[in-house]
């Protein structure tokens, strides 16, 4: 059991003109599962093979417990890794597979045996114990990845994609198991995803990269209420927050041809981008003109696509509810966001109350 | 169920004829006594002097020095054709290790000239090869026979082109385990490779083999002597009425042809065993 510190780390390949990772700090605490979350390049892999010592470390300091990691070879850094393609050795069985590091540690043969077993247990893989990878399916796999990272009793767990491989049902459940796990063991974990759904469920703490950089830090449902810029805001949660073109003119939001009035003065005037939540806007009798383009159907939801006053919307609504093709929408001031347009950032605003109903202008 | 289709079988039966009728007629002459042969010409059914045949061969005191049996002969070529393909196995691939594994300056372009010599073939340097064999005082000896043309290009270049198909992961994956280079080689890396080191041994069996020429430079007692040079030397009695011991000549080209075909037999298992079984 350890923390991890990671301390103004950056990454440049050699050749590379930007740094893949720049200047990243964090701490983990002891026992907490950390996923790191963002589209494709935005270096969170990297972040993560330079916790492992599979990448040579540009800039910064990691530290694992209490000692600085830098310059200390995978093996010795007392961690466990689980790899998208599970990376399971072919020629070995399920029990050679997760005896392999133990083997090489010089632990002795019975202890390896229980902490086999046990893992085994825990993973449900008893049947499986003598067989080789191939046969068995992709889940079982990722068991034997998982029970592989398990048997080691490392100070912290590092999580590449691990799910990435598997179809969608799987991945639910695999999900939870990962959960269940690292709860039990309370081992610290560093979990890299790109779904954010995944980030959603599984995070204790979500990081959001973008380009090499944090966006935002904070529990799930903190970043989803609270998303500090425009990128995380698109970025967390399905479907992707709107976001709209508006103005600021003192308290008064003009968006389109609908004015909302705020009812107090936030920190900006002119051109800011606002953001509302699909799931926050409610039909009413008066307040912006909606027009539906097409629906989708999600079973226990619908998506309304349509725009008003030309830009794109999307809200959720209950099936039973009808839905005409022109239609007023609202929702509460509290659930408005605004973001600068040039920045992306989130503009700070005092929690408010009450119903914004726009209003024609 | 496709339909038999008569012209297909035919084909196949008239190429399996083509292959084997050689081996056959091999086979069933070799049985017979030097004279029948010499006046009937070939056989294709067995005849009574098998036994006789094949015991002179492997055990006749021939040769010049009366010094060399079938036995050595095959002894000879075996420790030829196995030293062959297990030095070539042993060198290529820790060629290819240190190229694909180990970032030193030059890697690929010290690849490409090791590749380029595999368009020089042997009979190219073989001249100097024997030049420095010589020097070093190791003509008439198996080091001599079998040193100088272990550098494999063409095993380096399969060694290699196999370790690259490896993913990446297994290697991350067995340092996290704490494998340095050598566990990683002799746990993981070989245990992968069977398949690759079975077809190569195959093709190197064969090729040391029925090498001819360079054991013919290189060796001149006739303790020596393999069994592709024995062959030669059976014809090579034609003096006068005497007639060659055309039976004896047979009786050793298939013994000669055994071993290649147990090799390939056994290895071609393993081969497409490991082929159909793995999946990295």
């Amino acid at each position: 059991m350890a923390s991890i510190t990671i301390t103004d780390v950056s990454k440049t390949y050699p050749g590379a003109k930007a740094p893949s990772v720049s200047g990243i700090s964090l701490a983990i605490r002891d026992g907490e599962l950390i996923v790191l979350v963002g589209p494709s390049g935005c270096g969170k892999s990297t972040l993560l093979r330079m916790v492992a010592g599979l990448e040579d470390i540009s800039g910064g300091e990691v530290k694992i417990g209490d000692r600085v990691v830098n310059r200390i070879d995978p093996a010795d850094r007392d961690i466990a890794m689980v790899f998208q393609n599970y990376a399971l050795y072919p020629h070995m069985t399920v029990r050679e597979n997760m005896a392999y590091g133990l083997k090489n540690r010089r632990t002795p043969g019975p202890e390896i045996e229980a902490r086999v077993t046990e893992a085994a247990r825990m993973l449900e893989l008893g049947p499986y114990l003598d067989r080789k990878p191939r046969a068995l399916s992709g889940g079982q796999r990722q068991r034997v990845a998982m029970g592989r990272a398990v048997v080691r009793q490392p100070s912290a767990f590092l999580f590449d994609e691990p799910l990435s491989n598997l179809d969608a049902k799987l991945r639910v459940t695999m999900r939870g198991e990962i959960r269940r796990l690292q709860k039990r063991l309370g081992t610290t974990s560093l979990y890299v995803t790109h779904d954010q759904l995944e980030a959603m469920t599984l995070a204790d703490r979500l990081v959001v990269l973008n380009e090499g950089r944090i966006e935002q830090v904070g529990a799930p449902l903190d970043i989803y209420l609270r998303p500090a810029s425009t990128f995380v805001a698109s970025f967390i949660g399905a479907p992707a927050m709107n976001l709209l073109d508006a103005e600021l003119d003192g308290a008064r939001l003009r968006l389109g041809t609908s004015v909302i009035e705020l009812g107090q003065l936030p920190g900006a005037k002119g051109a800011v981008t606002l953001g509302i939540r699909a799931e926050d806007l409610v039909p009413s009798a008066t307040g912006l003109p909606f027009r539906t383009d097409f629906i989708e159907e999600l079973g226990a939801q619908r998506l309304v696509h349509g725009h008003i006053d030309g830009q794109p919307l999307v809200l959720t609504l209950d099936p039973a509810m009808q839905i005409d093709s022109e239609m007023r929408l609202s929702v509460a001031a509290a659930k408005l966001h605004l973001f600068e347009t040039s920045t992306g950032k989130r503009i700070a605003t005092a929690a408010r109350s009450g119903l914004a109903v726009p209003q024609p202008a | 169920m496709n339909r038999i289709k008569p012209f297909d079988h035919i084909i196949l039966i008239l190429g399996t004829l083509f292959m084997c009728v050689p081996v056959l007629v091999a086979v069933m002459t070799s049985t017979h006594s030097a004279v029948d042969i010499h006046m009937n010409g070939l056989y294709l059914t067995p005849g009574d002097n098998a036994v006789g045949t094949y015991q002179t061969v492997l055990t006749r005191q021939g040769g010049f020095t009366g010094q060399v049996t079938g036995l050595t002969m095959l002894m000879n070529s075996l420790i030829l054709g196995i030293g062959f393909a297990v030095g070539k196995i042993v060198l290529s691939m820790a060629a290819a290790y240190a190229l694909v594994y180990f970032r030193f300056r030059f890697a690929t372009f010290l690849f490409w000239i090791i590749f380029t010599t595999l368009l020089l073939p042997l009979e190219v340097r073989i001249m100097p090869s024997y030049q420095v064999m010589s020097s070093l005082g190791l003509l008439n000896s198996y080091t001599g026979l079998i040193v100088p043309l272990l550098a494999s290009a063409t095993g380096t270049f399969y060694f290699r082109q196999f370790f690259k198909s490896v993913p990446d992961e297994l290697l991350e994956a067995a340092r996290i385990d704490g494998a340095g280079p050598w566990k990683f080689l002799i746990d993981i890396l070989i245990p992968l490779s069977k398949t690759m080191m079975a077809a190569i041994f195959i093709i190197m069996f064969v090729y040391g083999w029925n090498q001819y020429l360079w054991p013919m430079l290189m060796t001149t007692e006739e303790r020596f002597f393999t069994l592709m040079r024995g062959i030669k030397q059976i014809l090579q009695v034609w003096i006068g009425s005497q007639i060659p011991d055309y039976n004896e000549a047979f009786a050793l080209a298939v013994l000669a042809l055994l071993p290649p075909v147990i090799v390939v037999v056994v290895f071609q298992r393993w081969f497409i065993r490991g082929l159909t079984e793995s999946d990295k």
